[in-house]
C-alpha cells in the first residue's frame, strides 16, 4: 500500500500514468523521490488537456483532488483556524479555514469550485479574478479568512441555469480562448469592466480625465488597457476584445474567423 | 506560508494597540504585496491584524487647518476610489493618472492608499530569498550592487542598496507635497511631509519610511493647488502596461502670463524613494514653458545620475521622459 501523504513516492496510478507518457525517465523518477513533485507539477501543468484526452488513467488522476482533502475539517485539525461566512454564488457558505487559506484555494479545495484557476498565484496572470462585493479582485491575493460577510461571485455562477451570461454566449461566438485556462477569469474580469465603464470609472488611456465620471464608451485601446490584468498565453486578445465590446456597445461585432466546413 | 494568528480590528485603535504589543505582528490591508511577500517567505509575521473594515475611507475637502481648501483621502480606501473620485479627477488629475498606471484593475480594487505608499521593493535579489540583500537581512550584503542592475537606482543609492522604489501613487503626492497622517499606540496624531516619508538607504536600507512599528496610517493630506490643468503623469516600461515603470515622471506646472511661477517634477524608478527633482524645479520658476528650457531642466537634473552597470539607459530616458511629461502637462495633460 502507498502511503498518499508521503510525498515522495509515486502511487500505482501515478507510476502507470508516468510509464504510458515518458517510459524512458520512470527509473530515475522510482529512484529520486524528490522528483515526484516535478512529475506531478509536469502533469498538472500539461494536464487539463491534452495528457487527459490522451490516458485515462490521467484523465481520473487529474479530475481527483493530488492529495486527499477531505470537505469537512474540524478546527481542531487546522491551524490558526478562523471561522469565517461568506456568500458564494448565491450560497452561504460557513466554513473553518487555516489563517493562511487563500480565497482562490478555498474556492478550489473546500467548495469545488474549480473554475478559478491557479496560474501565477501572485497576482501576476489574473487566472484567479472573482468579484467579491461585485467587484473583480485576485483570490490568489485574498485571504479567506478575510472575506467575513462578503459576497463571492466566480465564473460558475455567471450563467443562469443552462442560460449562458451573454459575456460567456460572446467569447463563444468570438472564438475568444484556446486552451481555456485563462478564460474564467477573464470572463469575470470582462463582467466587471461592464460595469465599471457603466459608472464612469477612467483608465491610464483615458483622455479626458479631469471630466466627471460618467458612463464610457470603450475603443479597443481602452478594453486593452482595462483588461491587462488578464494574461491569455494563448494569445487569444483580439477575440475576446471583440467579444467584449460586442457586450460592451450591444452592437454586433463581426466575427474574425470562421469554423472550418 | 509560514503560520500566524488573524484577527480582525474592532476599531483603529484597537489596531494600533494591538500591532504594538507585538513586533512581529503586521496590518493586513488590500494584502496584494504582503500576502506576495509572506509566499515568497519575504515576509515573515506571526500575527496579522486586518484593518481593512475599519472605515478611514473618506475622501473629502478639508475646511481647516494648515491644509484648508485641499483634500483629504482615507488611508484604507480602495485605489480604485481615489482614482475616479470627482474631487480627485477635477483638482489632482496627476494623482489619478499615477494610481490608473499602477498594477491592473484587479489589483487596484484591492489595493489600500495607505498600502501602496508601504509597498516593498521589487528588487529580485530581495525576492529571491537565497540571494544576499541587506535590504531583506541586513549585513548579508547586496546583489544587484554588481549584479543585474538594469532596473535599479541611479540616484541616491549606497553601496548597502541600490533598489528604486516602486510605487506609482506616491511619485504624484510626492510631486503635490502631499502630508501623511497617521496614528500611533498613545492615540496621538502625527503628520510626515511626503519629503519625509520614504527614506533613502543610507547604512539602514531594511527601512524603508520614517514609520514606527505599529502606526497606522489614517489619511493622505493634499494642500490646494493650480496644477490641474498643466500636470501630467507619464509611465516608461517594458511593455506597453501592466509592469512597473523603468522611468516615470510626475510634472506639473502653474503658469501666469506665460511664466512658469511654479514647478514641480518627481521621478519613480531612478531612487530608493520618489525622486524630487529639485534642480529641475528651480531651473524652470520664472522661465517660459519652451521646449528649449524642458530641455535645460532635464539636463540639469540628469546631470547628477549615477548610473551602475546596466542601467546607463535610465539618464538619457529620465531626460527625454522629463521633457516629454513637461509637454505632455502644457497640453492639458493629454497624449
Ligand atoms: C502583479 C502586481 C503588479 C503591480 N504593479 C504595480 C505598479 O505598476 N505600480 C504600483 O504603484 N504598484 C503596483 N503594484 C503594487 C500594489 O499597488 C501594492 O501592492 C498595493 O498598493 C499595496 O496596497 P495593499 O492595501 O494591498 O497593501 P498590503 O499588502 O495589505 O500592505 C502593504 C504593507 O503596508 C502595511 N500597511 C497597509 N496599510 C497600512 C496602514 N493604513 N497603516 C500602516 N501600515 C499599513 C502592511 O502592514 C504591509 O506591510 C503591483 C502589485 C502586483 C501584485
Ligand atoms: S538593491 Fe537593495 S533590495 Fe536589492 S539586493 Fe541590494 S540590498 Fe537588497
Ligand atoms: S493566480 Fe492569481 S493572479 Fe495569477
Ligand atoms: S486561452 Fe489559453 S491561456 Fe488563455
Amino acid at each position: 500500500m502507498h502511503d498518499e501523504n508521503d510525498p515522495s513516492r509515486l502511487t500505482e496510478d501515478e507510476k502507470k500514468l508516468f510509464e504510458d507518457l515518458m517510459p524512458e525517465d520512470l527509473d530515475e523518477i522510482l529512484d529520486s523521490g524528490v522528483n515526484r513533485r516535478h512529475f506531478l507539477k509536469l502533469v498538472t501543468l500539461a494536464g487539463g488537456g491534452m495528457l487527459a484526452a490522451q490516458s485515462a488513467v490521467a484523465e481520473q488522476l487529474l479530475t481527483k483532488p493530488l492529495s486527499s482533502s477531505p470537505t469537512e475539517l474540524s478546527s481542531a485539525t487546522i491551524e490558526n483556524g478562523v471561522t469565517v461566512s461568506l456568500k458564494v454564488n448565491g450560497t452561504t457558505q460557513k466554513l473553518v479555514v487555516d489563517s493562511r487559506m487563500t480565497l482562490l484555494d478555498t474556492l478550489r479545495e473546500r467548495l469545488e469550485l474549480t473554475g478559478s484557476k491557479k496560474g501565477c498565484d501572485h497576482g501576476q496572470c489574473g487566472a484567479c479574478t472573482v468579484l467579491v462585493n461585485g467587484q473583480r479582485v485576485l483570490s490568489c491575493l485574498t485571504l479567506a479568512a478575510s472575506c467575513e460577510g462578503k459576497r463571492v461571485q466566480t465564473v460558475e455562477g455567471l450563467a443562469q441555469g443552462t442560460t449562458l451570461h451573454p459575456m460567456q454566449a460572446a467569447f463563444l461566438k468570438h472564438d475568444g480562448f484556446q486552451c481555456g485556462f485563462c478564460t474564467p477569469g477573464q470572463l469575470c474580469s470582462a463582467v466587471a469592466l461592464i460595469e465599471e465603464a457603466k459608472n464612469g470609472h477612467a483608465s491610464y488611456v483615458t483622455e479626458a480625465i479631469r471630466k466627471q465620471p460618467a458612463p464610457v464608451q470603450l475603443s479597443n485601446e481602452e478594453i486593452r488597457e482595462r483588461m491587462s490584468g488578464n494574461i491569455c498565453r494563448c494569445g487569444a486578445y483580439p477575440n475576446i476584445v471583440a467579444a467584449i465590446q460586442e457586450v460592451h456597445s450591444g452592437k454586433p461585432v463581426e466575427q474574425t474567423f470562421n469554423f472550418s466546413a | 506560508m509560514r503560520p500566524f494568528t488573524y484577527t480582525r480590528a474592532k476599531d483603529p485603535t484597537a489596531a494600533v494597540n494591538q500591532l504594538s504589543g507585538n513586533p512581529n505582528a503586521k496590518f493586513l490591508a488590500g494584502g496584494t504585496n504582503l500576502l506576495d511577500l509572506m509566499k515568497e517567505d519575504v515576509e515573515r509575521p506571526n500575527e496579522l491584524v486586518d484593518i481593512s473594515e475599519l472605515g478611514l475611507r473618506d475622501i473629502k475637502a478639508i475646511a481647516n487647518g494648515p491644509q484648508k481648501g485641499g483634500i483629504s483621502i482615507g488611508g484604507l480606501g480602495k485605489n480604485t476610489d481615489a482614482a475616479n473620485h470627482a474631487l480627485i479627477r477635477q483638482h489632482y488629475p496627476l494623482l489619478a493618472q499615477a494610481i490608473l498606471a499602477g498594477a491592473s484593475g484587479q489589483i487596484r480594487n484591492m489595493a489600500t492608499n495607505g498600502g501602496n505608499l508601504l509597498q516593498r521593493t521589487r528588487c529580485p535579489y530581495f525576492y529571491e530569498v537565497s540571494m544576499p540583500c541587506n535590504k531583506r537581512e541586513p549585513g548579508t550584503g547586496c546583489g544587484a550592487l554588481e549584479g543585474i542592475n538594469r532596473t535599479h537606482a541611479i540616484f541616491g543609492w549606497t553601496e548597502k542598496c541600490v533598489a528604486v522604489y516602486p510605487s506609482d501613487m506616491a511619485i504624484a503626492l510626492a510631486a503635490l507635497d502631499a502630508v501623511v497622517s497617521v496614528r500611533n499606540a498613545s492615540g496621538q496624531e502625527r503628520t510626515i511631509p511626503f519629503a519625509d516619508f520614504h527614506r533613502l538607504p543610507g547604512d539602514k536600507p531594511e527601512q524603508d519610511t520614517n514609520l514606527a512599528h505599529g502606526e497606522l496610517i489614517t489619511a493622505i493630506e493634499l494642500p490646494k493647488n493650480n496644477f490641474a490643468a498643466t500636470s501630467y503623469y507619464l509611465k516608461v516600461r517594458d511593455r506597453a502596461s501592466y509592469a512597473f515603470a523603468l522611468v516615470s515622471v510626475a510634472a506639473a506646472l502653474e503658469i501666469v502670463d506665460n511664466k512658469i511661477v511654479q514647478a514641480r517634477i518627481a521621478m519613480g524608478g531612478v531612487a530608493h524613494k520618489p525622486w524630487r527633482a529639485l534642480k529641475a524645479e528651480q531651473l524652470l520658476v520664472g522661465k517660459e514653458a519652451t521646449d528649449a528650457n524642458f530641455k535645460l531642466a532635464a539636463d540639469a537634473e540628469m546631470a547628477g545620475a549615477k548610473p551602475l552597470d546596466h542601467n546607463r539607459f535610465k539618464v538619457e530616458l529620465g531626460n527625454r521622459s522629463i521633457v516629454l511629461a513637461l509637454q505632455m502637462a502644457m497640453n492639458g495633460g493629454k497624449a
